[in-house]
């Protein structure tokens, strides 16, 4: 479905990612984990449209797309929730979530997708009229989801959802992300908290310094003993 | 108490012209953090657009406001893709400089054009004077007033309820956010300065009407006492715009009333240095908040 080929990305003078290559197939959940500055969110920034690559392709389904604008990929299918949730304050949960399907001219189908977000977090639902910015971190890491998932994505790329949250957050978080993978969405899947990641990932990749260093299956990864080192405390 | 009533009404409709155009300096600040120092410039346009099409086409009032608006709303367009889309990346201090350099185009440019003379508006409206209560108000008073407000709650709806006023309000707060959910921000900017240089345009036509004399500079002033009004009432605010345009058309009023003519402008700037000092952010300002 999605599949990215010696990737060359630069960060400024930085060299953030250096020739990688990875594929997610369609109906996957794919991680990718590393540390902080293993080159994560440049590469995600990348495919969404908002950085351009210095060399490499990404193609998605079947169609380069490493060229087209951020709007153009949002079309395609390809929503982000980016990392720091990145919801607009001033603007209540509805308007957020209506924002989410801003290139949707099907009210039919809007209404329909309102009534979805509602169903996978109720709490937006009671929180709907409020602003944006007056929601918890994990409410608003709710939001940035429902916003992806207004415009019906078929792929959706997620960067660290569960940074910053509370334990019971993170496991409700990424029961909803289980429950998305199986309504239908591919997701590719950003994340420092390496276990939960590769626990419900099919296959992952490990990144460091803006190189791909391992892959794998979710439990060969979690099995391998550099990544039990490295990523999970030993 | 007379002469009280007769100034605040003097002052509120010189208050909304400057409101109408504050509008335009906090929405484009609001969103691409831009001080458009041609925003003067652009009313000055809609004054002689409203001159033209009234004395040669022979339009009403009202088709003159409204293609003022129009012509306004697309001179905007124009030089913003012109002038700082490609500056978009740039520092913004090179932005600001642009914006002034516009700003002398539109002024010399219209001197050599039309001529630096200053011309006698025509009288699209004959002028009613009412007499209530002893006060004095003019039916071109209170068209004023009564448009500038309209045109205020009608931009109001724009941005509160419409699809493009609500990106408009996510690009302003998270530009980055707003492309990955597909907003595309040429034409989210476009789309603000069209709708502050229609206000600008308006602006200039009742300006006109009120004070019967335009000329190629009349931006120049009008423009910079709007931008204090953006200031005080909160820049990036729109509620703060309209309220800080009737602040100072208030406050220049009486002055003029109590005698001080002379200083009218100095003490506009001198409330800018107050508020500087003591409320940086405006009235409805808002402290930069974050949230990780």
């Amino acid at each position: 479905m999605l599949n990215v080929k010696d990737l060359v990305v630069n960060y400024g003078a930085i060299q953030a990612v250096k020739r990688v290559s990875f594929n997610v197939q369609q109906g996957e959940i794919v991680t990718l984990i590393g540390a902080n500055g293993a080159g994560k969110s440049t590469l995600l920034h990348t495919i969404s449209g908002l950085m351009r690559p210095a060399s490499g392709s990404i193609t998605y389904l079947d169609q380069p797309i490493q060229k087209l604008a951020a709007p153009k990929i949002v079309r395609a299918g390809i929503s982000q929730v980016p990392e720091g949730r990145h919801v607009f304050p001033g603007l209540s949960v509805q308007e957020n979530l209506q924002m989410g399907a801003f290139l949707r001219q099907d009210h039919a189908a809007v209404s329909q997708a309102f009534e979805e977000v509602y169903t996978y977090f109720p709490i937006l639902k009671k929180r709907r009229h409020q602003d944006a910015a007056t929601l918890s971190g994990g409410e608003q890491q709710m939001l940035a989801m429902g916003r992806a998932l207004m415009a019906k994505p078929k792929l959706m790329l997620l960067d660290e959802p569960s940074m910053g949250l509370a334990p019971l957050f993170i496991s409700e978080i990424f029961d909803i992300i289980q429950a998305i993978h199986q309504a239908g969405t591919t997701v590719l899947l950003i994340e420092q908290n390496a276990k939960q990641a590769l626990k419900v990932a099919d296959r992952g990749y490990v990144l460091a310094s803006g190189q791909v260093k391992l892959s794998g299956t979710g439990a060969e990864l979690l099995a391998t003993p550099a990544v039990q080192q490295a990523y999970l405390g030993g | 108490m007379q002469t009280f009533g007769q100034q605040l009404i003097n002052g509120l409709s010189l208050g909304s012209i400057y409101a109408l155009l504050a509008l335009g300096y906090t929405m484009v600040y609001g969103i691409i953090k831009l001080i458009n120092f041609a925003h003067g410039d652009i009313y000055m346009l809609g004054a002689f657009w409203g001159y033209y099409s009234i004395s040669y086409f022979h339009f009403n009032f009202w088709l003159a406001l409204f293609s003022a608006m129009v012509v306004c709303a697309i001179i905007g367009v124009v030089i913003e893709y012109f002038a700082y889309r490609p500056l978009r990346h740039s520092a913004r201090i090179t932005a600001l400089i642009t914006a002034i350099g516009v700003s002398f185009l539109l002024e010399n440019g219209m001197s050599y054009l039309v001529g630096a003379n200053a011309r006698s508006f025509p009288q699209a409206i004959r002028v009613v004077t009412y007499h209530w209560l002893g006060l004095r108000v003019s039916n071109i008073q209170l068209l004023i007033l009564g448009t500038a407000c309209a045109l205020m709650i009608l931009l109001e709806v724009i941005i509160k309820r419409t699809k493009m006023g609500k990106a408009m309000r996510a690009v302003s707060v998270d530009p980055e956010a707003a492309q990955l959910v597909g907003i595309n921000l040429n034409q989210t900017i476009s789309f603000t300065f069209a709708l502050g240089s229609a206000m600008a345009g308006a602006a200039g036509v009742l300006i006109g009407l009120y004070y019967n004399s335009i000329d190629p500079l009349m931006g120049m002033t009008p423009g910079i006492k709007a931008f204090v009004a953006a200031v005080i009432g909160g820049i990036g605010s729109v509620p703060g715009a309209s309220l800080g345009g009737f602040i100072i058309g208030l406050l220049e009023t009486a002055v003029q009333a109590v005698g001080l003519s002379a200083y009218k402008d100095a003490v506009v700037y001198f409330v800018l240095i107050v508020i500087l000092l003591v409320l940086p952010a405006g009235i409805f300002g808002k402290r930069t908040r974050e949230k990780v």
